[in-house]
């Protein structure tokens, strides 16, 4: 057996000791372009998890490394004059330097053959298996860029990867505003004398600051002057540390024949999550364990290894993604309470939840709560069962409801879609507002005009299943939305007119009923919705040229007939290509806040039947928080929250105000139900 | 949770005399389903023709397709022999279409493989399209109706169009994983209630080896991966009972047990494990 592994960083070593422990007759031999004292970067970060798997795949390693770790629990949040701390979060580091010298040296004992100062132009012909850990800008991987399927795309903000001689006592976060804009800081401890301090900022920042024109002594004195108070006299240590972007790399698979990547070479993870080395070492782990287990047939252990890591790797990558985009748009979180920006950060990348962190660090959760509550109390009840005051509206809590769940005590329920009109309707069973009466309340009750989704079958058939003997369809142009689904009208003056009226007067039926709050709806391809976005809506015409124009206009309607409060349900994307992006979503979420909307129900997609959807557990989340954020409303989102820890942790965080749960039911509940209820279920079933 | 049992349209050694025992078997068994797969670049039975043959001998189990490959056919004829189906079993059919994952079975039958999906949810919108003008019987309504496919576009596909999803196997982890976002698009199409979750595994109980050579032979074209479903294949009476309990857990509504060996014996075997 003979293995060339390309790249002496951590996971080719790791994986050349793992492999040769496991067979020591296996040639097994690392190629390094660099001289073995080279590094680059600080220090590294692992979790308590990692080391557990360090430990059962190698002892010796193992106490190695914790032997010279630097170790702690506390994460401190330097922003707006205070620091605010959370215990609980167990991190160890190292330093690179150290970290490569005992994996080196660990090698050589075993008898892997290390060669330094070999640059590696073609593949190694002679291996039975070639592995490329040669990092973010692998040799291996590009040699097999078109066969791999290889991206590398820029994510995040412009970084820099300073040391300093200060040694900090927690993982820190600095915040820091400038005339240019937020810079901020990831800094921790990885020896006695020395720390690792990553300054970032977003690009446009980054050259408001003439940071793109400074030398590399310049910008090091630039960031010194910038967080002296931090650094309290300590200088900042460069090691080619230059502004960079970070590489998002990733593949559409990580083997070809013999050859396989592995650790950056493979997929990087931004380093605001501190992932990247411990990756790099799981997956050598991962891969000594599939030849073993395929008995060193190369070509299906590299199956299993890529099948049993992707989808870890893929699952800690979209978390350090969305940690990447949020240090990018953290600007925008300034104005949050202290507490909730911390709470924010925390649970960034969907990893720390509030049930999670509650066990963390129980004091912090509490806080939160107490502060979130806006009452003193000893301690308050978590995040959604706060009363929220929305333009005169006092709902109990921040639990929105569907109108089937018959879950009492929701602080808001959802009627379900009701036409304005007979020919508004989605199906024959949709209600009319002409008919409708409210069953639960506090109800939201949502007003809409089904546009070319109309005359369909009732949705417990399908959705967009043409009715045989249909009414006549409208829409902002005459393109049909499904299979045999009819052309529309295209809606001229008059037909809007009528429309406009419909909903005024839905408008007004409302205020007699008592309802407590209105929503328009603007989402899903419906009728208002088919004007919003440039796939439907081919108009030559002023509400072409001006596609909010007349649902602004209908809104600004309603607006003068209702009084109390006004939600707007928006898809904030088509999720599709040519339609409205996410940008454009949140702009057109703006211009309805100026016009009097008072909630935005976030949606996506549905624009068109043929869109992409990306549907998992809270897919609608990080919409909400850009809405909520940069059009500054209050959002009501759904999404598929399944536990009150998913709405707590979102409520909380401020990425939304309500939360429509869908909560599952519970055999618990079923054994628990009064027995009267068992009785009756029992003579529906005889 | 249901536990439904393959028939063996696509194991070497089938003939009409062990498709009607077997079927006959099933459906004085404890299943509640007889399935089959969908390939025609393959020495395997047609799926209509199949279950067409089952429903003459049985009163009781619902008859599936786990999955045909809904644009390889006409969709009117497509409609047509699933209603039939329907029909002459009773009103026992589900179902179960989706694009399929071979370019080989589309260039055998001359269809475009481009625009399979767009295709699909023309069929699906057909299927449900009740009475038309043409006058295509027999009615297609009632026909329980699932989708399969790991893109977004299927699961919206499904919620859509469908009474439920039809996973294409794997660990209960990753049934529940795609459960979850079967479920999301439900709800986010604004359907009523929940989907129903059809999940699916491989058995052999007795002549092991012969089975693992089928499933190397079957899945030849997805390359290594063929390891890892030969790795999944369930030989014993406790893998089966560990595999039926997980997918119960992860929210299955139907799991269906595949033979990857043509022998009635097989059968018996498996009833008396899940019995």
């Amino acid at each position: 057996m003979k293995v060339t592994i390309v790249g002496g960083g951590p996971a080719g070593l790791y994986l050349a000791i793992l492999l040769k422990k496991e067979n020591r007759a296996a040639d097994v031999r690392v190629l390094e372009r660099n001289a073995p004292d080279a590094t680059f970067g600080w220090g590294v970060v692992f979790s308590e998890e990692t080391l557990g798997a360090l430990r059962e795949a190698d002892p010796e390693t193992h106490l190695a490394i914790t032997d010279t770790f630097v170790r702690w629990d506390r994460l401190d949040i330097r922003y707006g004059g205070r620091v605010l701390s959370s215990r609980g979060h167990s991190f160890s580091a190292i330093a690179r330097t150290r970290l490569l010298e005992i994996l080196q040296r660990r090698s050589a004992s075993l008898g892997v053959d290390l060669s330094f100062g070999v640059e590696v132009e073609d593949l190694p012909g002679d291996a039975d298996l070639v592995v490329g850990a040669d990092g973010v800008n692998s040799v291996v991987r590009r040699s097999l860029e078109q066969e791999l399927g290889a991206s590398v795309e820029p994510e995040g903000c412009k970084y820099v990867w300073f040391g300093t001689d200060l040694v900090f006592d927690a993982f820190t976060f600095i915040f820091r505003e400038t005339e240019h804009g937020l810079f901020q800081v990831h800094a921790y401890p990885f020896d006695e004398h020395t720390s690792t301090f990553i300054v970032e900022c977003p690009e446009p920042t980054w050259r408001r600051a003439g940071l793109d024109e400074l030398s590399e002594d310049e910008s090091l004195a630039f960031c010194e002057r910038l967080f002296a108070r931090d650094l309290q006299g300590h200088e900042l240590l460069s090691n080619r540390s230059i502004w960079l972007d970070f590489p998002k790399v990733t593949n559409e698979t990580w083997r070809r024949g013999r050859v396989a990547l592995a650790g950056d070479a493979a997929h990087t993870a931004h380093f605001s999550i501190g992932s990247g080395t411990k990756l790099a070492m799981e997956d050598a782990i991962a891969l000594r364990d599939a030849l073993v287990r395929r008995s060193w047939d190369v070509e299906a252990a590299l199956v299993d290894y890529e099948l049993e890591r992707r989808p870890l790797v893929e699952r800690t990558q979209q978390a350090a993604s969305e940690s990447a985009a949020y240090f990018a748009r953290v600007a925008g979180y300034l104005e949050l309470e202290p507490i909730q920006f911390a709470f924010n950060l925390l649970t960034r990348s969907g990893r720390i939840s509030h049930a999670s962190l509650a066990v963390r660090d129980p004091a912090f959760t509490r806080v939160l709560d107490t502060w979130f509550a806006r009452r003193p109390a000893l301690a308050a009840p978590p995040p959604v069962f706060a009363p929220l005051e929305l333009h005169g509206l006092e709902l109990a809590n921040r639990l929105v409801v569907r109108p089937e769940s018959r879950a009492a005590g929701a602080g808001l329920v959802l009627s379900g879609f009701v036409a304005v009109s007979d020919a508004g309707r989605i199906s024959p069973d949709t209600p009319t507002i002409g008919e409708w009466t409210p069953v639960e309340r506090p109800v939201l009750l949502q007003l809409g005009h089904a546009g070319r989704r109309g005359a369909c079958r009732p949705r417990s058939v399908g959705v967009d299943v043409p009715l045989h003997d249909g009414w006549e369809l409208i829409s902002a142009s005459p393109l049909p939305y499904g299979p045999f689904g009819a052309a529309p009208r295209e809606l001229d003056e008059d037909g809007m007119a009528d429309v406009r009226a419909d909903f005024v007067a839905g408008a007004t039926r409302a205020a007699e009923l008592g309802v407590d709050a209105l929503e328009l709806d603007f989402a899903h391809g419906y009728l208002l919705a088919s004007f919003l976005s440039p796939l439907t809506n081919r108009r030559s015409d002023a509400y072409g040229v001006e596609r909010l124009r007349f649902p602004l206009a209908v809104l600004d309607a309603v607006r003068e007939a209702w009084n109390g409060v006004l939600a707007v349900r928006l898809s904030i994307t088509d999720w599709a290509p040519g339609g409205l992006s996410v940008e454009e979503g949140v702009s057109i979420a703006s211009t309805l806040v100026e016009h009097g909307c008072d909630l935005m129900h976030v949606e996506a997609g549905q624009t068109v039947a043929e869109d992409r959807p990306e549907y998992r557990r809270g897919f609608l989340t990080s919409l909400s928080d850009r809405v909520r954020t940069e059009a500054r409303v209050p959002t009501l989102v759904g999404g598929h929250l399944t536990t009150l820890d998913d709405a707590n942790t979102i409520v909380g965080a401020g990425r939304a105000d309500l939360c429509i749960v869908d909560l599952p039911p519970s055999d618990l509940e079923r054994e628990l139900a009064p027995a009267p209820e068992l009785a009756e279920a029992t003579e529906v079933r005889s | 949770m249901n536990v439904g049992v393959g028939l063996p349209t696509t194991t070497p050694g089938t003939d009409g005399a062990l498709v009607l025992d077997w079927a006959r078997r099933a459906d004085t068994g404890p299943f509640s389903s007889l399935a089959v797969l969908d390939r025609v670049a393959y020495d395997s039975l047609e799926p209509f023709a199949a279950l067409a043959a089952a429903a003459a001998v049985t009163t009781r189990v619902r008859l599936a397709t786990m999955i045909a490959i809904g644009p390889l056919r006409a969709t009117a004829l497509l409609a047509k022999q699933a209603a039939s189906v329907n029909v002459l079993s009773g009103r026992r059919l589900t179902l179960g279409l989706a694009i399929g994952a071979r370019v080989e079975d589309y260039e055998a039958t001359g269809v475009t493989h481009r625009g399979r999906g767009r295709r699909l949810s023309e069929q699906l919108a057909y299927l449900r399209g009740g009475i038309d003008e043409r006058q295509v019987g027999p009615a297609r309504d009632g026909i329980e109706l699932l989708v399969g496919g790991a893109s977004g576009q299927a699961f919206s596909r499904m919620a859509r169009y469908a009474d439920g999803y039809a996973h294409a196997g794997g660990p209960p982890r990753a049934f529940a994983g795609a459960a979850a976002r079967a479920e999301a698009a439900w709800r986010d199409l604004g359907r009523p209630g929940r989907p129903r979750l059809w999940g699916q595994g491989y058995f052999a109980l007795g002549d092991v080896e012969r089975g693992e050579a089928y499933l190397r032979d079957y899945y030849a074209f997805t390359g290594p991966f063929v390891e890892r479903i030969v790795a999944a294949h369930l030989t014993s009476a406790r893998a089966v009972k560990d595999f039926v309990r997980g997918y119960e857990e992860a929210g299955c509504d139907e799991l269906v047990l595949f033979p990857t060996v043509s022998d009635a014996a097989e059968l018996d075997r498996l009833a008396e494990v899940v019995g």
